[in-house]
C-alpha cells in the first residue's frame, strides 16, 4: 500500500476514521503549530551552521575545546542517567512494593526538579555543596570536592533527571504481576534470582526509556549548571556555555556548529526512545 | 532487613537530591527575618517580574493547550501516515537545549535574522521584548500538555464520540460534551506541568529577554540579577515564591491523582472511563 | 476558519504587547551597560532624571540593562533597542559598527577622553590580613595560591584583568611576549573556577569562600568590600596594572528611531560634568575631572605604573585578535 498524496491519504484516514469529524483542522492545526514554532525555527540553526562553510563547520566543532565540552556534556548526562537508573529503581520500588511514614508527601515531591525553575535549582545546589554549604563542609574534610568541578555538574544534572527514570518506572511495578514472583519465590528462587529472572526483564523497556528521557533531558542543561560546574576550559565547561560564550563573540557560525552538532545527537536519543517505546508496546500487545 | 536498606536508600537519596536544595531556598531566603523576606517580594522590581511572568504564562499556556487538544485528536482518534513520526517531532524541543532554543529565535527574529529587517523596518519588537519571551516559553514548554493528553485520549478509544454524532450531535457539542468531560483531569495535569514549566524557565528566556529591569526581566532573571548584585537574600526570597509555586504544582497534581488515581498510569483502564461516560 | 482568526488575534496580542506606548513628555532611554555599574547607574539615572526635569521640563525614565560586555554587545547588534551603551571595553562596542553598522565607526572621537567618561584598574582584593602573603603579581603563580578571575572569552573585566598579568610580566627584568605569556599560563593554571562573568567570580570569591585571591575591578573591589564588610577583605595594589576604559556610546540608529538623540546626548555629556564625575568618583570609578580626582585621590590605590591597552598592546583590537580570538593566547594556555 504506497500512498504518498494526500488525497491518497485521506481516502485511506476515512476507511479507518469512521465518522468522527475534526481529523483536517486538528491535523492541519497541528502541522502549522508545529511548523511556525518548531520546525522552521530549528531550520533555522541548520541553514545558519552551514553559513560558513563545511569546512569552517568541521573546524569549529572538532576544536579540542569544543570536543572537550561535548564529551563532558555526553559523559556527565551518561553519569547522571546511569545513577537516577540505580536509584530510580530503589526509589520507584520502595514507593510501589511498601508503606511507610509520609509516602504521599515522599512520593509528590520526585516531580520536584520538574517544576522547579533550574535557575533556582542551581543556586541552591551551589549553596548546599559549596565548601561552606550545609553539605559541602562535610564533604570537604573527606577530600571531595562538589562545587565547581565535573561532579558538580553531575549532581546538578542527577537532580533534574531523577523525575523521569521515577515516573517511567512507577506505573510498570504497579502492573507487575506480584504472583510470579511468588511463584518463583515458592520454586525455590532466592530473592535475587527472582529479581533477576522474573522482574527485570519486564522492567528493561522501562529502565530504558527512563534512561534515555534522563539522559537526553541532561545534554542540554544549562541554568542548574553554570552556577554549579566552574566553567574550566577542557575540565568543567558543558556544550551549552560554550555556544552562549561564541555567541558572546559573534561567532553566529561556529555557535549554531555546535548546536547542530548537540541537535543532531539529541534528536537520536529521542527518535531512539520512541522506537523503543513503539517496540516495547508492540511486544507487549503480543503478549 | 532487606527491605528496611531499600527505604532507607531510597530515602537518604530522595533527601540529598530533593528536600536539601527545597530547604537550602527557604533557609537561605529568611535568614535575615520575615521582614527582610517580606521587604525584598515586595520591592517593585520583584513585583514588575512576577507580572511579566504570570503574563507570559497566561499567554504560552493557552496556545499549547489548544495546540495540545487538536493534536490529541488528531492522534489519538485517527490513523494516519506518519503518526509516530509526528508524536517524535511533538517531542522534539524536549530534546533541544534551552540555550539552542533561545538563540533559534534570535535567529529567525533578530535585527541580522530572516525577518529582522522586516519587523525593524515596521517598528514590531519580537526580541528582547515579550512576544521573544512568550515565543521562547511557548517552544521549551510545547510537548507537555500534547504528551499528557495523547494517551489519555488513545486509552478512551472513540466509541463514545461516534454514539453521540450518531444521536445525532455535531462535531462541536460532541467534543464539548463527550471528550472534554472525559479527558479534564488529564488536561488540567498538563496544564499544571505546563505552566510550572512556563514560569521557571531560565536558559531560553535569558537568551532573548535582554535583562532589561522592571521590563524584560521573568522571576528567574531576576532571582540571577538579585544573586548577582550581592542580594542573596532578595535571590533566596523571589526564589521561594518560586519553589513555592512548584510546591503548589505538585499539591495540585497529588489532588488531581487523588480524585483520579488511574491518572498517573501510563496504561489505563478504558473500560470504567466508558461506562463512566455513559452513566 | 475560526482557529486562523484566534492565530491572527493572539499574533496581534503579541504585537502590541511589545510595541509600547510611552505618554507624551515622558521620554525613555535604555542603557545597555556590563556587571559592575549597576549601583552607579541606579543613583546616577536619579541625578539626571532630576537635572533634566530642572532644564526641560520632561520627565526621563532610564531603563537598565545589565550583562556580561559581550553579550550585551551582541544584544544590541541583534535588535536590543539600546539607545545608549556603556560597556567595559572599546572591543565591545567596536562590534555595535562593525558587526551591525549600528553606530559610525569613528563613535570613540565624538566624546572626549576617548568616550571614556570615568576609568578603573585592576586591583587584588583577599582574605583579611593576607595569610597568604601576596603583595605583587608575581606571589599569583606561587603553588597553592588560588586565583579567581572570570573568563576573558566571555568577561569583559576578565580581559583587562589578563592584560594587566600581561603587562606585569613584560616589564620584568629580561620580559618578552614569550615570558609573559609562560606567566599568564602558570597564573590560569591556579583558577580553580572561571566564572563566565566578572559579578560571577566576585560572587564566587566572597560568597562561597573559594580562592586566595580576587583579580577585580578597583570600583567592584571597593563595592565588595563594601556591601560585605572591611573586615572581611583588604585590597592590594600590584606593581604594575592597566587602565580599565570603559567606554560610552550613544547608538545612532536607535536613538534617531526613537527620537532621543538630543536626551541620550545630554545623558552622556552629563557624565563628564562635576556632578557625573562625583557621583562616578562616590562608586570608586577614578574620575577625569582634575578637581574631582584631587578630592577623591585619596580613596584610590596608589599603582607605580600603569599602563594602557593603547600604549603597550597596541590598541583593541589588536589585543582582541593577538589573545582572545580563537587560536590566540588565551586558547594556547588551555589548548592540547
Amino acid at each position: 500500500m504506497k500512498v504518498n498524496s494526500s488525497a491518497a491519504a485521506a481516502l485511506m484516514g476515512r476507511k479507518t476514521r469512521g465518522v468522527l469529524p475534526g481529523f483536517g483542522l486538528t491535523l492541519g492545526y497541528t502541522m502549522v503549530y508545529l511548523s511556525l514554532l518548531v520546525l522552521i525555527p530549528i531550520s533555522a540553526v541548520f541553514i545558519r551552521s552551514s553559513s560558513g562553510g563545511w569546512a569552517h563547520f568541521w573546524e569549529v566543532v572538532t576544536a579540542p575545546r569544543v570536543l572537550a565540552s561535548l564529551r563532558l556534556s555526553f559523559g556527565a548526562s551518561l553519569v547522571a542517567a546511569s545513577i537516577n537508573v540505580v536509584f530510580g529503581l530503589i526509589v520507584s520500588w520502595v514507593l510501589v512494593r511498601y508503606t511507610f511514614p509520609f509516602k504521599r508527601f515522599i512520593d509528590g515531591m520526585v516531580d520536584l526538579p520538574f517544576a522547579l525553575p533550574t535557575a533556582v535549582a542551581g543556586i541552591a545546589l551551589t549553596a548546599l555543596y559549596a565548601p561552606n554549604g550545609w553539605l559541602g563542609a562535610w564533604l570537604k574534610p573527606l577530600g571531595i570536592e562538589v562545587a565547581f568541578t565535573p561532579l558538580g555538574i553531575v549532581v546538578a544534572l542527577t537532580f533534574i533527571g531523577m523525575p523521569f527514570v521515577v515516573r517511567t518506572l512507577q506505573p510498570v511495578l504497579e502492573e507487575l504481576d506480584r504472583e510470579v514472583e511468588q511463584a518463583a519465590a515458592s520454586l525455590g528462587a532466592s530473592p535475587l534470582q527472582a529479581f533477576c529472572r522474573v522482574i527485570f526483564p519486564a522492567l528493561w523497556p522501562a529502565l530504558l526509556t527512563g534512561f534515555a528521557l534522563a539522559f537526553a533531558r541532561a545534554i542540554g542543561e544549562y541554568g542548574s549548571v553554570i552556577f554549579i560546574a566552574g566553567n574550566m576550559p577542557m575540565r568543567s565547561e558543558i556544550a551549552p556555555l560554550l555556544i552562549v560564550a561564541k555567541l558572546e563573540q559573534y561567532d553566529y557560525a561556529g555557535a549554531t556548529a555546535i548546536a547542530v552538532v548537540m541537535l543532531v545527537l539529541s534528536f537520536a536519543i529521542m527518535f531512539g526512545i520512541n522506537a523503543l517505546q513503539n517496540w516495547a508496546a508492540s511486544r507487549h500487545g503480543e503478549r | 532487613m532487606g527491605r528496611l536498606l531499600l527505604i532507607v536508600t531510597a530515602l537518604l537519596f530522595l533527601c540529598v537530591f530533593l528536600v536539601l536544595p527545597l530547604l537550602v531556598v527557604f533557609a537561605q531566603a529568611l535568614a535575615k527575618g520575615f521582614e527582610v523576606y517580606y521587604l525584598a517580594i515586595l520591592a517593585p522590581m520583584a513585583w514588575a517580574a512576577v507580572k511579566l511572568t504570570l503574563l507570559v504564562a497566561a499567554i504560552a499556556v493557552p496556545l499549547n493547550l489548544i495546540f495540545g487538544v487538536a493534536a490529541a485528536w488528531a492522534i489519538a482518534k485517527f490513523n494516519f501516515r506518519g503518526k509516530s513520526a509526528l508524536i517524535t517531532l511533538i517531542d522534539l524541543p524536549f530534546a533541544v537545549s534551552p540555550v539552542i532554543a533561545g538563540m533559534i529565535f534570535i535567529l529567525v527574529f533578530g535585527t541580522h535574522g530572516w525577518f529582522g529587517g522586516y519587523l525593524r523596518a515596521h517598528h514590531i519588537r519580537v526580541v528582547f521584548a515579550v512576544p521573544g519571551i512568550v515565543l521562547a516559553t511557548m517552544f521549551v514548554t510545547f510537548p507537555f500538555i500534547a504528551r499528557e493528553l495523547i494517551p489519555v485520549m488513545q486509552s478512551q478509544g472513540k466509541d463514545d464520540e461516534e454514539t453521540a454524532l450518531s444521536l445525532g450531535a455535531t462535531g462541536w457539542q460532541t467534543f464539548w460534551r463527550v471528550t472534554l468531560p472525559n479527558i479534564r483531569w488529564g488536561l488540567l495535569y498538563g496544564v499544571l506541568l505546563c505552566n510550572a514549566r512556563a514560569m521557571g524557565e531560565f536558559g531560553a528566556v535569558s537568551v532573548v529577554a535582554g535583562h532589561i529591569r522592571g521590563v524584560t526581566n521573568t522571576m528567574p532573571l531576576h532571582v540571577e540579577i538579585l544573586y548577582n548584585e550581592y542580594n542573596y537574600t532578595a535571590a533566596f526570597a523571589v526564589a521561594s515564591l518560586l519553589a513555592l509555586l512548584a510546591l503548589l504544582t505538585l499539591a495540585g497534581k497529588s489532588i488531581l491523582e487523588w480524585r483520579q488515581p488511574e491518572l498517573r498510569h501510563a496504561v489505563r483502564r478504558p473500560r470504567d472511563r466508558t461506562r463512566r461516560a455513559y452513566s | 476558519m475560526k482557529r486562523t482568526r484566534a492565530l491572527m488575534a493572539s499574533m496581534l496580542l503579541l504585537y502590541v504587547l511589545g510595541a509600547g506606548v510611552s505618554p507624551a513628555a515622558t521620554v525613555k532611554l535604555l542603557n545597555v551597560s556590563y556587571d559592575p555599574t549597576r549601583e552607579f547607574y541606579e543613583e546616577y539615572n536619579k541625578a539626571f532624571a532630576a537635572y533634566w526635569k530642572t532644564k526641560t521640563g520632561d520627565t526621563v525614565i532610564v531603563n537598565q540593562s545589565h550583562g556580561g560586555s559581550g553579550k550585551q554587545a551582541r544584544s544590541v547588534i541583534d535588535g536590543l533597542e539600546a539607545d545608549v551603551v556603556t560597556l567595559a571595553l572599546a572591543f565591545d562596542i567596536d562590534a555595535l559598527s562593525m558587526q551591525g553598522g549600528l553606530i559610525p565607526r569613528n563613535w570613540q572621537q565624538r566624546l572626549p577622553d576617548n568616550s571614556t567618561p570615568y576609568t578603573s584598574t585592576i586591583v587584588f582584593l583577599v582574605r583579611k590580613g593576607n595569610p597568604k602573603g601576596i603583595h605583587d603579581w608575581g606571589d599569583l603563580v606561587r603553588p597553592g595560591v588560588a586565583v579567581i578571575t572570570s573568563s576573558p572569552k566571555t568577561s569583559g573585566g576578565a580581559r583587562w584583568n589578563y592584560l594587566a598579568a600581561w603587562a606585569w610580566a613584560l616589564k620584568q627584568p629580561g620580559g618578552s611576549d614569550a615570558t609573559a605569556e609562560a606567566f599568564v599560563k602558570r597564573l590560569y593554571h591556579n583558577v580553580p573556577v572561571l566564572d563566565s562573568g566578572a559579578r560571577g567570580a566576585t560572587v564566587t570569591f566572597v560568597e562561597r569562600g573559594i580562592g586566595d585571591v580576587l583579580l577585580a575591578w578597583e570600583n567592584e573591589a571597593y563595592l565588595a568590600r563594601k556591601e560585605l564588610g572591611p573586615e572581611k577583605f583588604d585590597i592590594l595594589a600590584p606593581s604594575v596594572s592597566i587602565v580599565a576604559e570603559p567606554p560610552v556610546s550613544l547608538v545612532d540608529q536607535n536613538v534617531d528611531e526613537h527620537g532621543t538623540r538630543k536626551v541620550a546626548e545630554e545623558y552622556l555629556t552629563y557624565l563628564y560634568s562635576p556632578q557625573g564625575q562625583e557621583i562616578a568618583a562616590r562608586h570608586f570609578y577614578r574620575p577625569r575631572d582634575p578637581s574631582v580626582a584631587a578630592k577623591y585621590a585619596q580613596q584610590f590605590q596608589d599603582i607605580p605604573l600603569l599602563v594602557t591597552v593603547d600604549g603597550l598592546f597596541g590598541g583593541w583590537t589588536k589585543a582582541q585578535a593577538t589573545h582572545f580570538a580563537d587560536h590566540g593566547t588565551f586558547d594556547r594556555i588551555y589548548g592540547r
